[in-house]
């Protein structure tokens, strides 16, 4: 018999085991312990508790996970995930347990040494206040006497970001605050007060809470979605959608899954199993990255093209896909699909330029000779059968007329749309050119044929025939430059041509495209991209994006259950969008609100405008018509501002509270006064001289976010202009023949504009450290709260586990406390006034048709007298009652019932829901809302929001609906839930799915996963674009300037060329150029948690960067070694991580690294080093800034610039590795 | 006769594993945020290759855990007999130091508050929680994660040593997988028959291996006798302290906090009867080879009456039974032949088994065609995997490939099976066939592999209550006494306890923290206390504000 060995052994344990209970086995290995377990009662203990909490995390994750707070004697002990979920069907994976390392980390805060427990203020801003207050008496004037004094000014705010905090009371913090915003008001303007807060659904209330009070005072809020980089344009363009997206419960149904740029275990944790799971039901999952990534390890196969290069795998996967499925053989499922859900047989004139043609302009019922403003908005195509021209429903020609209402829909009737005019009746070859970018050298031009007839007397093909040209797909018939051969190097978008820019072998590309398309084929459009950070955060994501938009659409895989696009970056989705929405900008009280595109906010108040020193055509098209030659980007800027395409706040150069009492003194309607004022120069906007100390912001609170640590890109730009403090920006400013034209220039540029930067945070984070009040704020385990998300279908509670400890504050309490401080200074000084709100041409409304064909035509060069509405901003008075903010705050005005609250075009009627809230809620009794809701408590709010929505309330999707089908003239019978009406209580219980409505593009009817645009297929409902169709192109004059008119590779910005920077590669000992790029990291999301200890103990414990072992070995840098990264927009210090997972001449400084755990001093700066953003900046986009014309218009976070930084650049080099902090 | 026992065990699907640490962070929230465990993780992910945690712990021939045979075929601790132990017990040279874990460290965060005005931005940097000095940290308990330091630190893997003429860290190489790690809860521990105590035991009607609290000396001799590095050293208690397979929940029916936190739902809860009596024999097989296949013999077949006579005369009860024949764990170890032991030459019989990964076929083969999901090209894919079967093999069956390889095979078949029925084409009985299935057979392997709803996942007993007099015999002495227990004023956490070592205490770093000349008012530097290591026991000063709201300002 086996046994232990050695007789004395045994001796010995036999003797040690019986001296207690137990069963020691027979070979005595092993001793079964049956009693005497009390010595464990420790773990007993420490395991009960006396309740569980449902609360979340509100991170801007996506993840909305629902999690059980565990509570023990009134203190948070830990948290684990709810696995209570709704049920999504017995054939595929639930959604649990939901959660990540991070959100699991989260309670460690709570207690942590790095909470905000009492109201902070700068020390020195204080001390002068109080001595200012004591001398003046007044709080508004201790603030104007303090701020106004350069000296003063000076002291406080050159003490950013230095210490010195003080600890004062919630009273004399909310008193500084509103007399900051009443001295601002009055001085300067409303539109000088903004507040910063990005992604509502991350917790709906908390952010309605302070952007309701910045809303209601006039003040401006900022736009986060494409500030972010996290809007992808390529959807409204496309698309004319924000961004509509599967829940990952739908990457279950796809037979095909790309990951590209994407890297799923990392930022979708509590969903990647539905990836692995659905591999087992034989998916295949294709990742393209970089890097050898998490995501990599679940791959079939793995691509690994050059950063940035992404467009060009996708043109020659395109390239593939119409040359075996559209020209070889024709698929019926795809050609039926593009027929109906694509621009693809619309017609496009082609304009006679040089001797060749260039495609221009769709052809419209207008050339065809229909009369009215809406025939230049109706496409034309060409009917099969009759080989006639047809004008198709569903244009945005029938979406706002009379005479449309019933036809706004997607409805062929007899019309077979031709896709190509090839061989038919008179058609003849015609020569284009189309721009190409992909050479340094050459004259950037392809010469490419395409079949071309008269119509109307316009020269004109199809979008199809432009699309083969530009794919470079030849046909038989049709003679040309078009190549045969997917190994033909030289010809742009073939499979060989991408190899060379990108290093996928052309082999692979061809295979991973031919699989997908023949995977949509055999599925019925079930294939998938998931497309997310590492390629949408390029100047030129949005051609990367198109180009893959182009592989979905194509395979009729949009708007089917499985398939299409599956962008994730950013909790973008607040489901209950319309009750959100009233509450957030207070349109139950004042509309409209001034609401402002983030990045060029912030690219004008950080002056990163004064160091560009590149002209705004370096972006242009050689076939451009010279748009933007001799312009810089700001002058582009203040040309969008002025034709009222996007916002700008502050607008003028003057107190918008002026302008109304101006104009009743010169007997003048506002509008028609303030557009006269401006056309003759006597009233300037505000960005066209942004270092005007009159058109500085001057107070900016930050709150549910962390805008110095995280987002801001140039962040040393931002604390040099904005701050006023001591930066590490070492660029040199545009020299005089590179400045704008219509943007003035100061020879000395403004250091600190802002008087006042507020922040509320529970941790202290760089914004709070940069800050001149601090706010102690409750965290997500102390309020009340929603919280939804694209990422599953559900809303659910935040709860309070704990009220809020030590000095703690809900936002939403905070900013009552502010609002009424405010109103108790403000009513005397301010009283009621009326504010003049300059507001953009508004997607999803009738502006859309402001520009016909897109065509510019600048007031300002034509000389004409600018029209409201038309080519400017429309002027709209609203009055504000400054003494009774505080009231209107906490209680649902009247607005709401009058004009009640739209989405996406559909008004919905909400006047019957206000009886039920009044029940709810109780109703106010006195004061400017007597007899309405109370929104006295953050609970009320969370009702309002649910019962104002139609995805939470299904009467108002019913509405909704009923609504939509009068102007589509379709059927959406049985979509909605009508009976469903979720309450707060309900969310608490549960996470609770939502209904369909019409707010949404997919349905969720009878339990199916969500995936956008089911709605648009299933119902002929059209997508809100020109066409009313998928658009492959863009006839904008922009858009042609710049020379995207179609689906086009760009490779990535050239910082040697734009900026002297040092090309990728170069170096040696001294440090090396290298690729620089930000990817979300593993341990934390954005800058929340990458400060807990828990998350830095498992991993290195502060700021590192990745790179290859190949430069690290050129630059001398071992694994850990401190090093330094410093380019021309500052400097980073942090600890080298070298792997063999990195590709050689790129690093990563994965995202949000901050300056607050372990950053020491700089040998390049001698002072702290920066954040990941320190070696960024602003670069805008002139086509973001496009509007008033269809899909191109202006909708707060759905169109506007990004603010990307992946083309970024850095030299990386090993550092003395004494560090001094 | 069979002496049938009862054993909760775990499969993990390492092919569904992400890596990203969710159940390391729930399990250290919940039983090891603690003063005396700052390095502790009863439950780690490692990535492969990589060093391991504490680091090269697969190492036998350094660490000497687990069994081996000696000269006459009979197992002996493999760090040496009991005798030896003895003399050596004050001085046991087979510890990880506490640089092969690492060394814990905290921030000293209350400059970002109390720094005065200075002439450039406050920073928390690093100070050791042994020292309290600042420190460079050079090392965690997961510093080689996702091939961090590869080139330079993954050579010194033991796994990835044994074949590293095969193995090159480069990137067109790449490959990584995570291995999550607990207490094997072995069915032949050799931590319990290294203690000289009798502190560890195994419990009898469910198999989880425990330290008795009360009993434990803190020789730590189980440290170096278990190969898996899977008991700790609590500095401050002087104790023992390891993964419990969280039985206060499992007793009650919830799954150990690891598993229903997996946001992977790679974790698969079940109970596996086994026979007691055959156990020392299957760990002596003389080839590590078999060691695997002699494991499995060790298991018994729930639905096989005699086992099921067997087990009622043992005692257990029906429910049991009925769980046992519902195990997700069997069904993945025998029906379905996917799940493999760690390290079956460590000859402990480890009772956490794991599926190992699929992987992305390596580039320079992908022109031929080989793909996972193809059935085509099924079984040529899977030497082209970029995961070397030998890497794996060195894990769960001590260098033999082929049983790797056949659970590969069966994974990448289930893919290629289900790839028809998705896309709605015949069912290919072939491809179940190849791999010694039936079609039937991959769907409900498919089922559990994929879709497996939490009752499926985790189907575990729950204590029986009324046999509470049998478990909780009883001792001598007061339940409450035990060092650090309530009797003895309270047990763990800083601001309550024993005195502590200061060298393993971070009480320097502490002091330092709220004594240091600062801006902000003392009075308030009172107010926060250290809360890194605070589990939630007790009302340290400081820590909430004063009921009667006399600290408000």
């Amino acid at each position: 018999m086996a046994g232990m060995d050695g007789p004395i052994d045994d001796a010995l344990l036999r003797l040690g085991r019986h001296l207690r209970p137990g069963e020691v086995s027979a070979d005595l290995r092993t001793l079964h312990q049956i009693g005497g377990r009390q010595g464990d009662a420790f773990y007993r203990d420490r395991w009960s508790h006396d309740k569980v909490v449902r609360s979340t995390h509100g991170v801007n994750c996506t993840g909305s996970c629902s999690w059980k707070v565990y509570v023990k004697d009134g203190i948070i002990t830990w948290e684990s995930q709810q696995t209570d979920y709704p049920s999504v069907g017995p054939d595929r994976p639930e959604y649990e347990p939901r959660g990540c390392p991070r959100g699991a980390a989260f309670s460690w805060y709570t207690y942590s040494p790095t909470r905000v427990r009492y109201p902070y203020a700068r020390g020195v801003l204080v001390e002068m206040y109080r001595e200012a207050k004591a001398r003046l008496g007044d709080p508004v004037a201790a603030w104007a006497d303090v701020t106004s004094d350069p000296e003063r000014r000076r002291r406080y705010q050159s003490a950013r970001g230095k210490g010195g905090l003080v600890r004062i009371s919630w009273d004399e913090a909310t008193e500084m605050i509103a007399a900051a915003h009443v001295h601002t008001i009055e001085a300067h303007g409303p539109d000088r007060v903004a507040g910063f807060s990005p992604i509502p659904a991350m917790s709906m209330v908390s952010h309605a809470s302070g952007a309701r009070f910045v809303s209601l005072i006039g003040g401006t809020m900022l736009s986060f979605y494409d500030w972010y980089a996290d809007l992808p344009v390529a959807s409204p363009q496309v698309f004319g959608d924000q961004t509509d997206v599967p829940e990952s419960a739908d990457w279950w149904d796809a037979a095909y899954l790309m990951l590209w740029g994407s890297n799923v275990p990392v930022t979708r944790t509590p969903d990647a199993h539905y990836m692995t799971e659905a591999r087992y039901r034989g998916q295949k999952v294709v990742v393209v990255s970089p890097d050898y990534s998490d995501a990599t390890k679940f791959a079939d196969e793995w691509l690994a093209p050059h950063p940035g290069t992404d467009g060009a795998l996708a043109m020659a996967m395109g390239h593939v896909i119409l040359k075996e499925f559209f020209v070889d053989r024709q698929v019926p499922y795809f050609t039926d699909y593009v027929k109906r859900h694509s621009d693809l047989p619309f017609l496009v004139t082609l304009d006679e330029r040089d001797g060749v043609h260039v495609p221009a302009k769709f052809l419209t019922a207008a050339d065809l000779g229909e009369d009215g403003t809406e025939a230049a908005f109706k496409t034309v195509l060409v009917d099969r059968v009759t080989g006639e021209p047809a004008v198709p429903n569903g244009s945005l020609g029938f979406r706002y007329s009379a005479e449309g209402e019933g036809r706004w829909n997607l409805d062929l009737g007899e019309v077979d749309p031709l896709l190509t005019l090839d061989g038919t009746g008179d058609a003849e070859s015609v020569t284009v050119a189309l721009p190409r970018f992909d050479q340094p050298e050459g004259d950037g031009v392809l010469r490419r044929d395409v079949p071309a007839r008269r119509i109307a007397g316009r020269l004109v093909t199809t979008v199809f025939d432009l699309m083969l040209a530009q794919y470079g797909v030849s046909r038989t018939g049709t003679p040309g430059a078009q190549s045969s051969s997917y190994e033909d190097a030289t010809a742009p978008y073939t499979p060989a041509w991408q190899e060379a820019i990108t290093g996928v072998p052309a082999a692979k590309a061809v295979k991973i495209a031919r699989e997908f398309a023949r995977t949509a084929e055999e599925s019925g459009g079930r294939s998938m991209i998931i497309m997310g950070a590492g390629t949408n955060h390029w100047f030129h994501s949005d051609t990367i994006y198109r180009c893959f938009l182009a592989l979905t659409t194509l395979t009729g895989c949009q708007g089917v259950n499985g398939g299409g696009w599956a962008h994730y970056v950013g909790q973008e989705k607040c489901r209950p969008i319309t009750g959100w929405a009233q509450m957030a900008f207070g349109l139950d009280w004042v509309r409209p609100p001034r609401q402002m595109i983030g990045t060029a906010y912030w690219y004008l108040h950080t002056d990163q405008w004064r160091y560009d020193t590149y002209s705004a055509d370096t972006v242009s098209s050689p076939l451009g018509g010279g748009a933007f030659t001799g312009k810089s980007t700001a002058d582009l800027l203040s040309q969008s501002a002025r034709m009222g395409w996007m916002p700008s706040y502050p607008t003028f150069d003057r107190n918008s509270l002026d302008l109304a009492g101006e104009a009743a003194a010169a007997g003048q309607e506002t509008g028609a006064y303030v557009a006269e004022q401006a056309g003759s120069g006597k009233l300037g906007f505000a960005c066209e001289d942004p270092d005007a100390p009159g058109n500085w912001p001057r107070v900016l609170t930050v709150w549910r976010a962390n805008l110095l640590g995280s987002s801001a890109k140039g962040n040393e730009y931002f604390l040099r202009h904005l701050l006023g403090t001591d930066s590490s920006v070492r660029a040199e400013e545009a020299a005089p023949e590179q400045r704008p034209d219509d943007v003035r220039w100061h020879e000395e540029a403004p250091q600190g504009k802002l008087d006042l930067l507020l922040s509320l945070d529970f941790r202290m984070t760089s914004t709070t450290l940069f800050s001149d009040i601090v706010l102690p704020a409750a965290t997500w385990y102390e309020k009340h709260d929603l919280s939804s998300t694209d990422m599953h279908p559900f809303v659910h509670a935040f709860s309070p586990a704990i009220d809020p400890p030590w000095q703690t504050r809900t936002d939403f309490a905070a900013f009552q406390a502010i609002a009424k401080k405010f109103s108790a200074l403000a009513g005397p000084r301010l009283g009621v006034r009326q504010d003049v709100v300059a507001v953009p041409l508004l997607h999803d409304t009738a502006d859309e048709l402001a520009t016909p064909h897109g065509h510019v035509r600048d007031w300002r060069q034509t000389g004409e007298v600018p029209v409201p509405g038309r080519n400017f901003p429309k002027i709209v008075t609203v009055e504000r009652d400054y003494g009774a903010v505080a009231e209107k705050m906490a209680s649902l005005g009247p607005l709401a019932d009058r004009l009640g609250a739209t989405t996406k075009g559909i008004t919905y009627d909400v006047a019957g829901e206000m009886d039920r809230l009044r029940g709810m809620n109780g109703t106010v009794h006195g004061g400017v809302a007597d007899g309405r809701p109370s929104l006295a408590r953050d609970t009320d709010m969370c009702e309002a929001i649910l019962a104002l929505s139609g995805t939470t309330n299904g009467h108002l999707a019913a509405q909704g609906f009923a609504t939509l089908a009068r102007r589509t003239g379709t059927g959406f019978d049985g979509l909605a839930d009508e009976h469903k009406k979720i309450t707060f209580a309900d969310t608490q219980a549960r996470p609770v799915p939502v209904t369909t409505s019409p707010e949404w593009s997919g349905s969720e009817t009878g339990g199916r996963r969500y995936s956008a645009f089911t709605i648009n297929v299933e119902h002929r409902k059209p997508w809100h674009t020109l066409t009313g169709r998928q658009h492959f192109f863009l006839d904008h004059d922009w858009m042609h300037e710049a020379g995207e008119a179609l689906p086009i590779y760009r490779p990535p910005l050239n910082m040697t060329v734009l900026f002297g920077e040092p090309g990728i590669g170069e170096g040696g000992e001294q440090g090396i150029t290298v690729r620089y790029l930000t990817p979300h990291s593993k341990w934390s999301i954005h800058s929340e948690y990458q400060d807990n200890l828990l998350m830095l103990t498992l991993s290195r414990g502060g700021p590192t960067i990745w790179m290859s072992p190949a430069d690290a070995a050129r630059a001398g840098i071992r694994d850990n070694d401190w090093v330094e990264a410093l380019n021309r927009n500052g400097v980073v210090v942090a600890r080298a991580i070298v792997s063999h997972r990195m590709p050689t001449g790129t690093v990563y400084m994965y995202h949000a690294q901050e300056r607050v755990v372990d950053v020491p001093k700089t040998e390049a700066s001698g002072r702290r080093g920066g954040i990941h953003n320190s070696l960024t900046r602003l670069m805008i986009k002139p086509t973001h800034l496009i509007g008033g014309y269809a899909q191109l218009s202006f909708a707060f976070n759905y169109l506007g610039p990004t603010g990307n930084q992946r083309d970024e650049i850095t030299v990386i080099r090993r550092r003395s590795q004494e560090v001094d902090y | 006769m069979t002496k049938v026992m009862a054993q909760l065990a775990m499969v993990m699907n390492l092919d569904k594993c992400i890596g990203c640490h969710t159940c390391s962070v729930t399990c250290k929230q919940a039983w090891t945020n603690r003063a005396g465990t700052e390095y502790v993780w009863f439950n780690n992910v490692e990535t492969r290759p990589g060093q391991g945690y504490p680091r090269t712990y697969q190492d036998q021939e350094k660490w000497r855990g687990g069994w081996e045979l000696n000269h006459r075929g009979r197992l002996q601790l493999k760090a040496g007999g009991r005798l030896r132990k003895l003399f050596s017990i004050f001085a046991n040279p087979l510890m990880p130091s506490i640089q092969d874990y690492y060394e814990p460290w905290t921030y000293d965060y209350d400059r970002l508050f109390s720094a005065p005005m200075q002439d450039d931005t406050p920073v928390a940097r690093p100070k050791s929680l042994i020292t309290g000095e600042n420190t460079k940290i050079s090392w965690s308990a997961n510093w080689d994660d996702n091939l961090a330091g590869g080139p330079e630190l993954a050579p010194a893997d033991p796994v990835l040593r044994k074949l590293s003429d095969q193995v090159k860290l480069e990137f067109e190489q790449a490959f990584m997988f995570y291995l999550p790690r607990i207490c094997e809860h072995c069915l032949n521990p050799s931590c319990v028959a290294s203690c000289p105590s009798g502190a560890m035991y195994k419990r009898s009607e469910d198999g989880i291996v425990l330290v008795d609290q009360d009993r434990c000396r803190g020789w730590r001799m189980c440290v170096t006798g278990c190969p898996y590095k899977k008991v700790y050293f609590n500095h401050k208690t002087g104790k023992a302290e390891k993964c419990t397979f969280c039985y206060p929940r499992v007793e009650v029916g919830i799954p150990t906090v690891c598993s229903e936190t997996c946001v992977g739902r790679l974790r698969y809860i079940g109970l596996i009867l086994y026979d007691a009596d055959r156990v020392a024999e299957a760990a002596s097989v003389p080839d590590e080879k078999d060691l695997y296949e002699a494991q499995r013999s060790v298991l018994l077949d729930p639905n096989d009456p005699e086992v099921i006579a067997a087990a009622r005369a043992e005692g257990i009860p029906e429910d049991w039974l009925e769980a046992a024949r519902r195990s997700p764990i069997y069904k993945l170890i025998f029906d379905f032949g996917v799940a493999l032991p760690l390290h079956p030459e460590y000859r402990t019989m480890p009772m956490v088994w794991y599926i190992p990964p699929l992987s992305p076929v390596v580039d320079v083969l992908s022109g031929t065609g080989h793909d996972g999901e193809d059935a085509d090209n099924l079984f040529g894919a899977i030497d082209a995997l970029r995961i070397p079967i030998g890497y794996l093999a060195e894990l769960f069956t001590a260098g033999d490939p082929e049983p790797v390889r056949n659970v590969l095979r069966r994974l990448a078949a289930m893919r290629s099976y289900m790839r028809q029925i998705n896309l709605g084409r015949e069912r290919d009985e072939s491809i179940a066939t190849a791999v010694g299935m039936t079609g039937e057979r991959v769907e409900e392997m498919y089922r559990l592999l994929a879709i497996a709803a939490y009752s499926e996942r985790y189907v575990i007993p729950k204590a029986h209550a009324e046999q509470g007099a049998r478990l909780e015999e009883s001792m001598s002495g007061c339940s409450l006494d035990f060092e650090g227990g309530p009797g003895m004023g309270g047990p763990f956490g800083e601001a309550s306890g024993m005195p502590v070592p200061v060298a393993v205490e971070n009480f320097h770093a502490l002091k330092d923290r709220q004594t240091t000349g600062a801006l902000v008012d003392p009075e308030d530097r009172q107010n926060r206390v250290n809360l890194l290591n605070w589990d939630g026991k007790g009302t340290p000063d400081g820590l909430f504000p004063d009921k009667n709201g006399r600290k408000e300002p």
